[in-house]
Parts: C-alpha cells; sequence; structure tokens
C-alpha cells in the first residue's frame, strides 16, 4: 500500500465522516463548518488526480466564497442556536431508508459493470493544469465562458431585487 | 487508482446529500446538502476525466483528452456559486416574511 492509496483512503474517510456531520449537527453553524472539511478533502482528492486548478478553484470558491456566504447568511438571521423544532421520528427513518435504497440500488447496478477494469491516472498527467485548461477554456469554450458572465450579471441583479426590503 | 472507488464514493457523499434533503426541515441545511451532492457530482466528473485522459494517453502521450470533463467542473462551479446567491437571497427574504426557515411553514405557496 503505496502512499497514494493510503491518502486516498484516508481523504475518503475524512469526506464521508464530515459529510455525515454535515447531515446530523444540530447546530447549522458546525453543519457548515463540517460541510467546509468536506470540501477540503474533495479538494484533496482533485490534487491526487492532479487537477490542480480546481483543487484551488474548489477551495476559493465553495470554501472561500459560498460558505463564507452561509455563515453571513446564518449569523444575520440569529440561527445560531439549536433551533430546529423536533420533527416526526418515523419521517426521519423514511428519510434514512429512501436514501440508503438509493444508494443500495445505485451500488448494485454498478458494480459489476465493465467499467470497473479501467483506471484513474493519479499524480500524474497535465490536463489539470492551469496551460492546457485556459488554453481550451479561451478557444473552444469561449462562448459558454461569456454566457456565463451574463448568469453572474443576472444573478447579481436577481439577488439584488430579491433581497432588498420593499 | 481504479475507477470504481472513485464511483462508490461519489456516490456515497451524493447519497448522503440526499439523506439530508429528506430529513432536515431548516432550509439552509438542505440547500448545503443541494452543494455536497454538486460536490460528489464533480468528484466523479474529474475522476472520469483522468480515467479518459489515460485510455488515450497510450496512444497519444500529448493528448488532451479528458479536458472537457474538468471544464464541466468549472462551469457547475459557477452556475453553483450563481444559484447559491440567489437562493440565499429568497431564504433571506422568507426569513423576513415569516421569521423563520422551517420548510414546513413553506407548503402552502402563500402566506
Amino acid at each position: 500500500m503505496n502512499i497514494t492509496q493510503i491518502l486516498f483512503w484516508f481523504l475518503s474517510v475524512v469526506a464521508i465522516f464530515s459529510a455525515l456531520m454535515v447531515i446530523t449537527s444540530k447546530n447549522p453553524v458546525y453543519s457548515v463548518l463540517w460541510l467546509i472539511a468536506t470540501f477540503f478533502a474533495i479538494s484533496g482528492h482533485y490534487i491526487l488526480l492532479n487537477a490542480q486548478f480546481l483543487a484551488i478553484v474548489n477551495i476559493i470558491v465553495y470554501a472561500g466564497a459560498i460558505m463564507v456566504l452561509f455563515l453571513f447568511v446564518i449569523m444575520l438571521m440569529n440561527l445560531n442556536k439549536e433551533t430546529e423544532p423536533q420533527k416526526n421520528r418515523w419521517l426521519k427513518m423514511a428519510g434514512a431508508v429512501a436514501g440508503g435504497c438509493l444508494l443500495l440500488v445505485l451500488v448494485a447496478a454498478l458494480k459489476d459493470t465493465d467499467i470497473k477494469q479501467q483506471q484513474a491516472l493519479v499524480n500524474e498527467g497535465n490536463i489539470g493544469l492551469i496551460k492546457n485548461l485556459g488554453k481550451e477554456l479561451f478557444t473552444k469554450y469561449v462562448v459558454p465562458f461569456e454566457i456565463s458572465s451574463i448568469l453572474f450579471l443576472s444573478a447579481m441583479v436577481g439577488a439584488v431585487v430579491i433581497g432588498k426590503k420593499e | 487508482m481504479p475507477i470504481n472507488y472513485y464511483i462508490f464514493l461519489a456516490l456515497a457523499l451524493f447519497s448522503i446529500g440526499i439523506v439530508g434533503v429528506l430529513t432536515r426541515r431548516n432550509a439552509i441545511i438542505i440547500f448545503m446538502c443541494i452543494e455536497l451532492m454538486l460536490n460528489a457530482v464533480n468528484l466523479l466528473l474529474v475522476a472520469f476525466s483522468k480515467m479518459h485522459y489515460l485510455k488515450n494517453a497510450a496512444a497519444d502521450a500529448m493528448t488532451t483528452a479528458g479536458t472537457d470533463g474538468q471544464l464541466f467542473v468549472f462551469f457547475i462551479m459557477v452556475v453553483a456559486a450563481a444559484e447559491v446567491s440567489v437562493g440565499l437571497a429568497i431564504i433571506v427574504m422568507m426569513y423576513r416574511n415569516i421569521h423563520s426557515v422551517d420548510i414546513n411553514f413553506l407548503n402552502r405557496l402563500k402566506h
């Protein structure tokens, strides 16, 4: 078992454990912090796959911007106490069973596919570097890139319009 | 690293996100679980991109196969950021109107 495999299993365990803590924490602030831990673990996976640009973007955009927005909203609403009302225990159990059944069905469907002889290249390969991605982004994908800037503009206008007082 | 490890890891994260959406009633936590599901899909896209690259790199060492998958991940992140800003604005407006973020108060689509 070499260092790459050890890192893979470690990051997987961290990701799944912190994802479970996201949905079981009572306090929303703790949920946000565990979600940040999940994003860091997923960024570790990206680094392991040598997708360095996406690893950095994941940390900057998700852990840096989006999660700060979540924390800001939670603290703005003063939700940082355990305000979640007691709910029907059976409903909670039914949700867990439904999710577990989905996982079971998907794993059973995918465990014997012939894709499983394939390997994902770890630690090498230069398609994830910013040189290659930037060249592709500004030649082949330049129209979607510009359209996404319009999407950002409209989202910004929409957020301001929705969020302002009557 | 075999590709099915990544498939099962992404499936586990996605299912945890679905369980969170189904069991929690705080709208912000439901929103965070949606982000978790998006990230599971992103991880799987990157893993498949590297798988595709490895398959093509045997024939041609200078190939750029698999770049598309990583750019899709980039665009998913862009759309997720826009979605979060609008969604949190809606949640703030909802909190201002009904002083709660419990989704059970929202099942009537009126107030």
